[in-house]
């Protein structure tokens, strides 16, 4: 993970960018938030790559959203249920969906799988690992 | 190093390519990993022969669909378009003053631009060589100006590179060519090239390093007049007493390989920026609405198409009227050309080939942001001398481009504050609300332009997985996607087929939309009237 760097920033405030490494948020500031240098992600947590990535479509709660077409909603989705659907998706795409794997690492992948596994109502506790994700980039 | 452990994409191979090799040589190849391909037009399409009243329904009124009713109903056919939005256009708009936009998650932006000025969220610049669009605009009177691709001075900046303090472009380009023609010549002169170039081409090559480079008579890259002549003066050229110039200094090879700015360079070499550019006068969308002015009769607005079936005799097409949601209809014809993107395509019930509905579903739709800031004047010209163009950034927003009309006027400006297109980055600004995308861009660009601080008004923030139409920016080929399914997805299949960017070698440009429109109808009018 050590190859892995980014922006960490808050906003607004002093009006400078701030780097979360030498700078402690303040009391009423606005989450700090993440950003990549490089075509890779820098993100880490579960909770934070969800935010960061699968939001944009899936939306925050997890529920998708509809126009032309549709982002499937993740919220209590029995396709979660085994685990070895979600880390394929994540890696290799489908249809519409982007693959992932090239931006995530292994580490990455099992994080935010069992993050959403685990959260918009779905409760399979069977936690993926950086080995399952492995397997399923053959 | 960690670069080396980054894996090496597309993009960044013809970078490099490009950066070490020279124009010429990313042109061979991207043209051998499938970009670049010249533009096939061969001037207005003539589809001969009598298709005896046949019908087309056509699907979607972006460029291709509009291309596709155009040409078809001048052969004499019947056609219909059905389109999702409330304007023509599609990926072809531009976003004024008072426009509102619905985000997928439900959060309407409103446009606060002041009057005459925008932002085109999609599509924006066309090359020279996209002749079948620019033969569309010459045929529907849409007035075109100058896109500038390459402004001298503009910056490049790096956050990790000269403290952070953006360089003008102009120097940069100038170094880089500078310290490597110095050090070419150098041991071009030791007779290290000795073996592998003649003496009389040795001595051509230092002259053409001398020229080329901007080195002195020893072939050194110093500061000196010669050399500000390309990279610019510490002391302008003046008048009277004081008119003597005095030279600027040039950055050390190490400093400006190290800083990695030369990898912007591409964005001026490439043969898709390459001069001379275009836009429309008055924003991008002008040329979608000077497509629907002929083909008002024909188009129905807010339609969503639910599901295509086919058999022998026709084509039907079910759709809601997204005002009246609760009813159905169905629209028959006798053929149909479907510009739906794959991304939507993918997920309707469709009546066609497994081999087509195989290639539909493998194409993954690319993420893409764009963010228009207004700002009380234009300081980027007064301040700056920045008229039109586009600086390059490290940071996430990447590009700030400049607007490219209303030069040097007094009043208020707005400047594209963001273009990501791919990337960690532009999943990152996709995930955000739009007004916190809106604040990050100002943010971040105040490391180039500190005037964003103090003079910023308002901005708007298209981020292309949530637009409700197209669910992304365009369709993103895999090399080998494109080799097992591209022809696939391409083949009349019964009585359909398919066309826009995405079947086409020219993804996410309306060139490729556009040729892929008559491709498709040029194909189909020989089945109509063989049969």
């Amino acid at each position: 993970m050590a190859r892995r760097r980014g922006f960490r920033v808050l906003l607004g405030l002093a009006g400078s960018l701030v780097l979360a490494a030498t700078a402690a948020p303040a009391e009423d500031a606005p989450k700090p938030r993440t950003f990549s240098t490089g075509y890779s992600f820098v993100e880490t947590s579960g909770e934070e790559l969800f935010a960061n990535i699968c939001q944009g479509c899936h939306m925050q709660d997890g529920t998708g959203a509809t126009g032309a077409g549709t982002y499937p909603s993740l919220a209590s989705n029995s396709y979660l249920q085994s685990s070895g659907y979600p880390v394929y998706v994540v890696v290799h795409g489908r249809r519409a969906m982007p693959p992932f794997g090239d931006m995530l690492t292994d580490d990455q992948i099992a994080a935010v799988v069992n993050y959403v596994r685990t959260h918009f109502g779905n409760n399979f506790r069977d936690d993926v690992t950086a080995g399952d994700v492995k397997n399923a980039r053959q | 190093m960690r670069e080396q452990a980054q894996p090496v994409r597309r993009r960044d191979l013809l970078s490099l390519i490009g950066a070490m090799a020279g124009s010429g040589a990313m042109y061979h190849a991207m043209t051998s990993i499938g970009f670049a391909a010249e533009s096939r037009y061969e001037g207005p399409i003539r589809l001969e022969g009598d298709p005896k009243g046949a019908s087309v329904l056509i699907l979607g009124a972006g460029l291709a669909g509009m291309t596709a009713a155009l040409e078809l109903r001048k052969a004499g056919y019947s056609v219909r378009v059905l389109e999702y939005n409330a304007r023509p256009g599609g990926r072809n708009w531009t976003l004024r003053g008072g426009d509102r936009f619905t985000e997928l998650g439900g959060i309407t932006q409103v446009c606060e631009f002041d009057e005459g000025l925008y932002i085109n969220p999609g599509p924006w610049r066309i090359p020279y060589h996209h002749r079948a669009l620019l033969d569309y605009c010459r045929r529907l009177n849409v007035a075109l100006e100058p896109f500038i691709q390459l402004n001298h001075n503009a910056y490049l900046h790096s956050t990790r590179a000269f403290g952070g303090r953006p360089q003008r472009i102009r120097a940069v380009q100038a170094d880089f060519r500078g310290q490597i023609s110095e050090l070419l010549a150098k041991v071009t002169r030791q007779g290290k090239l000795d073996e592998t170039v003649t003496k009389e081409d040795q001595e051509i090559l230092l002259q053409a390093l001398r020229s080329w480079g901007a080195l002195d008579r020893d072939y050194k890259y110093i500061a000196s007049l010669a050399s500000a002549e390309s990279r610019g003066y510490a002391k302008a050229p003046g008048g009277g007493l004081s008119a003597a110039p005095a030279p600027s200094d040039p950055v050390a090879l190490s400093d400006i390989l190290k800083s990695r700015l030369w990898r912007y360079l591409q964005n001026f070499a490439n043969y898709n920026f390459q001069s001379t550019m275009f836009q429309p006068v008055g924003g991008m969308d002008m040329i979608g609405k000077a497509f629907a002015k002929e083909l008002a009769d024909v188009i129905t607005y807010n339609t969503k198409v639910t599901g295509i079936a086919q058999n022998d005799g026709g084509v039907t097409v079910s759709f809601i009227d997204t005002t009246v949601p609760a009813k159905r209809w169905t629209a028959t014809a006798d053929w149909c050309v479907c510009t739906i993107p794959l991304s939507i395509l993918s997920q309707l019930p469709m009546q066609v080939s497994p081999a087509m509905k195989a290639a539909i579903d493998a194409v993954p739709y690319a993420g893409s942001v764009k963010i228009g800031l207004q700002f009380k004047r234009r300081f980027w010209e007064e301040d700056e001398a920045i008229y039109g163009g586009i600086s390059y950034t490290d940071t996430p927003i990447r590009q700030i481009a400049y607007p490219n009309t209303g030069f040097n006027r007094s009043g208020r400006g707005v400047l594209l504050g963001a273009y990501l297109f791919d990337g960690a980055n532009a999943y990152e600004f996709t995930a955000m609300p739009p007004a916190e995308r809106v604040a990050r861009a100002v943010e971040f660009g105040s490391a180039i332009h500190p005037q964003y601080k103090s003079d910023f008004e308002c901005g708007i923030a298209v981020a292309w997985h949530r637009v409700p139409f197209t669910l992304g920016c365009s369709g993103d080929w895999s090399e080998d996607a494109r080799a097992q399914h591209y022809r696939d997805l391409c083949q009349i299949d019964g009585r359909i087929v398919l066309a826009g960017e995405h079947a086409s070698a020219l993804p996410a440009w309306q060139e490729g939309a556009i040729l892929s429109a008559l491709d498709a109808i040029n194909r189909l009018h020989e089945r109509v009237v063989r049969t």
